[in-house]
């Protein structure tokens, strides 16, 4: 006989499927091609370093999850804290002591997260938060990074972005400082791979449609227009735009850090001002700042500047004229 | 520090606190909101029942008693819970529920008066502060409910007691 | 036929519509006993103007209207009013009005047809308000109103919406196809009843045969007045204001109606029931709906009487198969599930789905938003579900009000599109009706203050009349002297 009692549910009966894992999963997948380079610029710490985030990351959030109440399975699962884990594992110097790296760690997931009331609610990118704490409290481990290249027992050595704000403020001239080794092509000498690798990983979510494309555009804009200005003016004083697009976390910054959804703004208008203010930032501190890659406070300033942003560039909606 | 950087330091400290501490107060009481339209704010904040439970005359009284501060805000129970905590996010101030002592919150009510036992003495006629009690001496006197706030005030003068309170029939929207 | 850009937002569905139209147009048995709601989606029941034991015949009047939003019913079956009692309709409990069925389908013989082109538009339009056409695409809102309003407002561009393009629902497509002579000349009645000088047919471009057979239908009227026009097959772009964007331009104001930027919209089907009113006299009674889901035997489109319960639809789409969990009335994007197949057809319904548990989307548990903005991208009416969400939950009314949760048309796409699987739809529908609520409540307070208000003055005056009477008493008194 026919059934004459119904299930009775709000439409709509049909939805996408899209997921937070999903999310979650492509960005990592994206990351791929970035610690692949990595492995081979700097050996296999990174793969120690991804290990410890990982397990640390998701101890914390258990442990968050337990105190809070929450359903433990469901939100573990959601793959978003390992997301942070691997974004602070390939941002640390791979030599980096582990307990290091799991200090940072917990410092994301807990102070940089949970402490805000978890998933979606956190006004900062954890994983630069658990960067900005670890950069201020430990400067001489989180600064030394080895030489890119085969003999992975090398001597480690400054930075290019290192040794150009070092140069500078000793007044050799840009061809002297770029001499050094720490140099590359256009870049820094390892440096200019992972951009490239990170930049090929990021094209990939914005043809996935994972991430829109104007906070990227916005941020790479905001960071070489500067950059490109000044170095005109002053050649002697200032890097050039390439040099800064293909040196420290510049793509990494673009493509998977200043896109954290969760702490970025909301409108299209939004995002483009919060994409060209990391850029700008970014450039302001490497080159006046006391810090040789401003990546992660310029998104950690601009996680501040959101809710303005958010509430001033709310777009017309149908039917209604201008704002 | 030594004692030469240290005066200027502290003096700095000092001077920097002394100035900006005066700009607020100067703009605190230069920038304060005119009082008249802080009466408006707070009295559309109320529900308008003008029943008389805080002691004032009427919502608009109350209004000027809360916005010249001799009044506390948790003293309307129509408005219940939501007025008060309204009322708190206007005013800057911690909500509270509303104090027993001026009465308990009750659910949307009409008046209804009751035609069998009227007796037609137009009693209640000025006691309704919104007027919305038609009738005249001997003639049926009744409720217009979409106009009644609910504040029972009709209730004592009438020496029959043919009025009692109900939830309205349609409600709002 | 001429393409139009397409609208920035709008979601590519799954359409679902093969299946039903496999077969041609069906009709549906008459039933036993039509059961017709007296409020047939407006809100407002109309008043019987019978009584039980009245004989009609199809086509007789038995309610009149309340009010500008409902219309006037006519009996969809010959035979005897036996009740007009409570009983479940699609809208929840309300008063019906039952006639037993005699079998004969004799119309009653009052109905004749009319001569639309010797009428001029306001006697076009007054004839046109006693057929009870209400519009067919869902929302039920009286034709012969609608054209009127644009006739006052000097409308002078006709939309005929075939687009349908929400998943399920293809009744407009099997109309279109096998009758469209009757939309084209309904077209022609309309314009003649609107004053309206043009006519645009829009149909979406996944339904090739029924712009093959409109075309043909337009070619064969060999009235320039009237175009057609494909569109991309995106959700929702057949909802009034997203349709009138698309094909003019223009948006329709947000506190205003269509006729305000001079476009009136009709759908297909509204336009054919008024071809078959002047055609042969007859009023609404039956209308064309899908019946589909896995549920059912034989999907189709039939063309069904008013007041036929769903039971019977099913049962003439060869009854249910499988283990069907919801019954939905309308489409997959806002149709509303029923909890009975008791309940009776009205003017409103365009579709019937008996929905298997295959059918449906399995929703993960809602997890909390991300703030990734795909819901922004996917609204069709540029807000910022998002944002709303946050406000909704915070119980926010500035900043609902300030992100304009009163356009939001429920279209269902951010629900679609949401990772985190946030029932956002229903929750904005939720947060509607307490703003809504409180809205109502904030007005009421404004007149009872304004009473208070004029009661405080009243009294006032009262006392100072009676404070001059008793001076001018004084002074009579103190005037006249001790004698």
């Amino acid at each position: 006989m026919p059934a004459t009692q119904f299930q009775a549910v709000a439409p709509p009966h049909l939805i996408a499927g899209f997921t937070v894992p999903r999310v979650m999963f492509q960005v990592l997948l994206a990351l791929v091609p970035f610690a692949v380079v990595h492995v081979w610029l700097f050996g296999t710490a990174l793969l120690l370093q991804l290990g410890v985030a990982a397990v640390t990351a998701l101890g914390c959030e258990a442990l968050a999850l337990r105190l809070r109440g929450r359903p433990l399975p469901q939100f573990l699962r959601d793959g978003s804290v390992l997301v942070t884990a691997a974004l602070l594992a390939v941002s640390v110097p791979p030599l980096l002591p582990w307990w290091l790296t799991a200090f940072g760690t917990a410092v994301a997931v807990l102070l940089g997260k949970h402490v805000y009331g978890g998933l979606g609610q956190n006004p900062f990118n954890p994983a630069m938060v658990g960067y900005a704490v670890l950069l201020v409290s430990f400067p001489v481990e989180m600064t030394r990074w080895p030489m890119p290249g085969p003999e992975w027992d090398a001597l480690t050595g400054a930075t290019a972005l290192d040794a150009l704000r070092t140069g500078l403020a000793q007044s050799y001239t840009m061809q002297e400082i770029t001499a050094d080794p720490a140099f590359g092509r256009v870049g820094a000498a390892g440096g200019e791979w992972l951009n490239l690798a990170a930049l090929l990983g990021g094209t990939y979510l914005l043809l996935r449609r994972v991430i829109r494309w104007q906070i990227p555009l916005a941020m790479l804009s905001g960071l070489a227009l500067p950059a490109a200005v000044m170095h005109a003016t002053d050649p002697g004083a200032y890097a050039g735009a390439l040099f800064h697009l293909a040196s420290g976390a510049t793509m990494l910054g673009a493509f998977f850090i200043a896109t954290d959804p969760v702490s970025a703004a909301t409108s299209d208008r939004g995002r483009l001002y919060f994409g060209a203010g990391i850029g700008v930032l970014t450039w302001i501190i490497r080159s006046w700042g006391g810090y040789p890659d401003g990546v992660a406070f310029a998104v950690l300033l601009m996680n501040l500047a959101v809710p303005l942003l958010d509430r001033h560039t709310v777009p017309r909606i149908h039917g209604h004229r201008g704002r | 520090m030594s004692g030469a950087t240290l005066l200027p330091a502290l003096g700095l400290a000092a001077g920097l606190a002394a100035t900006i501490g005066a700009a607020l107060g100067w703009a605190a009481s230069r920038l304060r909101q005119d009082a008249d339209s802080l009466v408006e704010q707070v009295d559309a904040l109320l529900p308008q029942t003008q029943c008389g439970q805080c002691l004032y005359p009427g919502c608009r009284p109350y209004a000027e008693a809360i916005a010249t501060g001799t009044a506390d805000i948790d003293r309307c129970p129509p408005g219940g819970e939501a007025t008060v905590r309204a009322l708190a996010a206007l005013l800057g101030r911690e909500p509270r529920p509303v104090d027993p002592q001026f009465g308990p919150t009750k659910p949307r009510q009409v008046a209804m008066i009751d035609e069998e036992r009227c007796i037609g003495c137009a009693l209640c006629l000025p006691a309704c502060p919104v007027d919305a009690i038609v009738g005249a001496p001997r003639f049926m006197h009744t409720v217009i409910e979409a106009q009644c706030t609910g504040c029972e005030l009709c209730l004592p003068p009438c020496p029959v007691d043919c009025i009692e309170l109900r939830p309205p029939a349609v409600l709002p929207g | 036929m001429s393409s139009r850009p397409a609208l920035p937002a709008g979601l590519r569905l799954d359409a679902r519509k093969t299946a039903p139209l496999r077969h041609p147009l069906r009709t549906a048995p008459a039933p036993q006993v039509a059961v017709l709601a007296l409020d047939q989606g407006s809100g407002v029941a109309a008043e019987p103007t019978v009584a039980v034991g009245t004989r009609v015949g199809i086509g007789t009047p038995i309610a009149r209207a309340v009010g500008e939003a409902a219309t006037d019913l006519h009996a969809p079956v010959s035979g005897v009013v036996v009740e007009i009692a409570t009983r479940l309709t699609v809208a929840g409990m309300g008063r019906c009005i039952l006639i037993e069925n005699d079998g004969t389908d004799a119309r009653d013989p009052a109905l004749v047809p009319v001569d639309w082109r010797a009428l001029d538009g306001v006697a076009l339009l007054d004839c046109l308000r006693g057929a009870g056409i209400a519009g067919l695409g869902g929302a039920a809102f009286p034709a012969a109103g609608k054209l009127a309003l644009a006739r006052a407002s000097a409308v002078g561009h006709l939309v005929l919406n075939g687009a349908e393009c929400e998943p399920w629902i293809c009744c407009d497509d099997a109309l279109m196809r096998e009758r469209a002579a009757d939309v084209v000349l309904g077209g022609q009645v309309m314009l003649a009843a609107s004053g309206a000088t043009r006519c645009t047919i829009a149909i979406e471009d996944d339904k090739p045969e029924a712009i093959a057979a409109i075309a043909a239908a337009i070619a064969a009227a060999q009235d320039d007045r009237i175009e057609l026009v494909e569109l991309p097959a995106l959700y929702p772009l057949g909802a009034e204001r997203q349709l009138i964007e698309a094909i003019t331009g223009r948006e329709v104001p947000h506190d205003a109606l269509p006729p305000a930027i001079g476009v009136v919209c009709q759908n297909v089907g509204t336009a054919a029931a008024v071809a078959r009113f002047v055609g042969t006299g007859e009023p609404l009674v039956s209308r064309i709906a899908t019946v589909t889901g896995s549920g059912v035997a034989c999907p189709g489109n039939l063309e069904v009487r008013i007041g036929t319960p769903i039971a019977g639809l099913v049962a003439a789409c060869g009854g249910y198969q499988g283990d069907p969990a919801r019954l939905i009335v309308g489409g997959a994007m806002t149709g509303q599930s029923l909890s009975s197949d008791l309940v009776p057809m009205t003017k409103g319904v365009n579709c019937i789905v008996a929905a298997t548990l295959a059918d449906l989307a399995v929703r993960a548990p809602e997890m909390p938003c991300i703030r990734c903005g795909d819901c922004a991208q996917a609204c069709p009416a540029r807000l910022l579900p998002q944002q709303l969400h946050r406000a909704a939950q915070a119980d926010d009314r500035d900043a609902l009000a300030l992100l304009g949760l009163a356009d939001c048309i429920e279209c269902g796409c951010c629900d679609y599109v949401c990772p985190s699987q946030i029932p956002l739809t229903a929750r904005f529908h939720a947060a509607r009706v307490r703003m809504q609520l409180h809205d109502a409540e904030r007005q009421r307070a404004a007149e009872a203050r304004e009473r208070f208000e004029r009661h405080v003055q009243r009294l006032a005056e009262q006392a100072e009349a009676e404070r001059l009477a008793f001076e001018a008493a004084r002074r009579r008194a103190r005037g006249a002297g001790p004698t």
